[in-house]
């Protein structure tokens, strides 16, 4: 298990209590996590475990019923005043989630935009940062994910691991103090789900503080610090990859890996 | 059955081959035949009708038809540019999360696309027969800031404009609904995910991609509008048909100005029909989204194409 002491300072990331519910579906009950900087967390689990849904909770795209999540000492979505958290405009929230990054199932790159354009538009839009040094760092940023030779494409013209690359340099080039993934390689073709996860590898030995909702058993053995288990809307258990993925101790750990390792 | 030999195989490669015999296609010729002949009868019993067609060119650039002409093109495009602005303010308003903006909207909708447009100018020109005045105050008490004639406001070209804009806001409205609904939300949630504000992501992501929805049925409602101003005549807004009336009214050439007049109607219409593809083809980014060449591509591909090759294949 983690060891959660009574820090002096708050980790990167700290969900408290997340709760959210569709009409009478409870999909997500009082969950709570903490990441801290660095540390690259995959959630596991069955679908329908509300492993997106708290992905989503996070970077406020659903909007919890109940529950904190603090990103960098600030409850995303409130302002701290006077022992309260006030709710933000929707404005002032835009503002807070430029600080973190996302990565979807179905890439959800700009048609209308080239990929260097994809990458660009946070930076120069939202950051409001010199579109001359952007554009160099975005070229970067696209080299790195092995696209330096697509700037100038539009995304249908890519392939869908050529397109998620995109996507996660979109991401990246924000610089944001952590990015989540959203079952990143989950609509890609077997054969190009390799490179996807090669850049994320990257990404996390680079030092990117990540949370990776995945399938991909051998990624999180591989590259997780923490592997997350979680169903039925709740955390079920949590630990390094040996603690949970190799000698899992609860009963619904075990049928999940008999399941999807066999 | 017995397999053909070796040596039939060679006989039939290099025998002559038989002649075949085209279809004729007679009933195409036949058809065609019927059409020249009707359009033939036509144009001679058009020759043979009591008017002057040497005047109709005449008219066509009399100062009056272009002054109507003028006084067409203007209503239309006040009309077309405000009900656009109009239309999308009330799809917003529809597509919001404020319930009474969506009520209003739909309200506004069904209001202003039920009732004819020749109805809503005569109504609107008429306004004076129930309201004489009109007046900008603060209600039960004696502030009034603007206090006007409704005769003096309300003009033929007010009139005729308030009903054609209003009748097209409503259509505009479901126009730039249907464009907006037909973005992908995931386009909202991406640029949310990097930080975009509401107006960013309407301006810079959600609009770009729901003017290829929009644009062709906007086009067509201008077209549609260009020739709604003629409404416009009943009330006396002196644009193409009314100048041409206005002519025939002292020399009686009825026909010969209102073929000056459908001369006109036909050139703007043309125009904006050019346009129209123009616009579309600029907006439509949807080549390159199918997969078609960039434009630096497609500039390559030009360029290659009026390279004269060096070796030709044919003789």
């Amino acid at each position: 298990m983690t060891n959660i002491q009574a820090a002096p300072q708050r980790p990167l990331l700290d969900a408290v209590r997340v709760s959210k519910h569709y009409g009478s579906n409870e999909v997500l009950k009082e969950v709570s996590l903490q990441v801290a900087a660095g540390e690259v967390v995959c959630i596991i689990g069955p679908s329908g475990a509300g492993k997106s849904t708290f992905l989503r909770c996070i970077n406020r795209l659903e909007v919890p019923d109940a529950g904190e999540v603090w990103v960098d000492g600030q409850a995303m979505g409130f302002e701290e005043r006077d022992g309260k958290l006030h709710e933000l405009t929707e404005r002032k929230l835009s503002k807070q989630r430029a600080s973190t990054g996302m990565v979807f199932q179905h890439f959800n790159l700009f048609p209308h935009l080239t990929v260097l354009g994809n990458v660009m538009e946070g930076p120069v839009r939202v950051q409001k940062r010199a579109s001359k040094v952007v554009e160099t760092e975005a070229r970067a940023v696209l080299e790195r994910v092995g696209l330096g030779d697509k700037i100038d494409s539009y995304p249908s013209q890519l392939s869908g691991g050529q397109r998620q690359r995109v996507a996660i340099a979109r991401a990246v080039a924000m610089k944001p103090l952590f990015l989540l993934f959203d079952e990143p390689t989950s609509a890609l073709d077997p054969e190009l789900v390799g490179e996807v996860l090669t850049v994320m590898a990257g990404l996390a030995a680079d030092g990117m503080t990540m949370l990776v909702v995945t399938h991909e058993m051998g990624f999180a053995r591989e590259v997780a610090d923490r592997v997350v288990f979680m169903a039925d809307g709740g955390i079920v258990e949590q630990g390094t990859v040996d603690e949970v993925l190799v000698n899992p101790r609860e009963a619904r750990t075990k049928r999940f890996l008999e399941r999807v390792l066999a | 059955m017995s397999t053909p030999s070796a040596r039939e195989y060679v006989r039939d490669s290099v025998r002559e081959l038989l002649p075949q015999v085209r279809l004729r296609h007679w009933g195409r010729w036949v058809i065609a035949a019927v059409i020249l002949v009707i359009l033939g009868a036509l144009a001679y019993g058009a020759s043979q009708g009591d008017i002057s067609w040497r005047d109709i060119p005449y008219y066509v650039i009399s100062p009056i038809i272009l002054q109507g002409l003028v006084n067409t093109i203007i209503l239309a495009v006040a009309a077309q540019v405000s009900a656009v602005i109009l239309g999308v303010i009330i799809a917003l308003m529809r597509i919001s999360e404020n319930p009474v903006a969506k009520w209003f909207a739909a309200a506004y909708t069904w209001l202003f696309r039920g009732l004819p447009v020749l109805l809503q100018i005569l109504l609107w020109y008429n306004l004076a027969l129930i309201f004489p005045r009109l007046q900008l105050g603060i209600p039960f008490t004696d502030v009034v800031f603007v206090d006007l004639s409704t005769n003096a406001v309300m003009t033929t070209f007010v009139a005729a404009f308030l009903g054609l804009m209003l009748n097209e806001s409503a259509y505009m409205a479901e126009i730039v609904r249907a464009g907006l609904n037909s973005v992908d939300r995931g386009q909202i949630e991406a640029a949310q995910s990097i930080g975009e504000t509401p107006l960013q992501r309407m301006w810079r992501i959600v609009l770009p991609q729901a003017m290829r929805v929009i644009i062709p049925p906007t086009g067509n409602d201008f077209i549609n509008m260009l020739k709604g101003t003629a409404m416009a005549s009943v009330i006396g807004y002196v644009e193409l048909i009314r100048a041409a009336n206005n002519i025939a009214s002292f020399n009686l050439q009825v026909m010969e100005t209102l073929i000056a007049a459908a001369f006109w109607y036909m050139v703007i219409v043309s125009v904006a029909s050019v346009g129209q593809s123009y616009l579309e083809r600029s907006f439509d980014r949807s080549d390159r989204a199918r997969g078609g060449p960039t434009r630096r591509a497609r500039r390559r591909l030009a360029r290659d194409l009026v390279t004269p090759p060096l070796v030709r294949s044919h003789p």
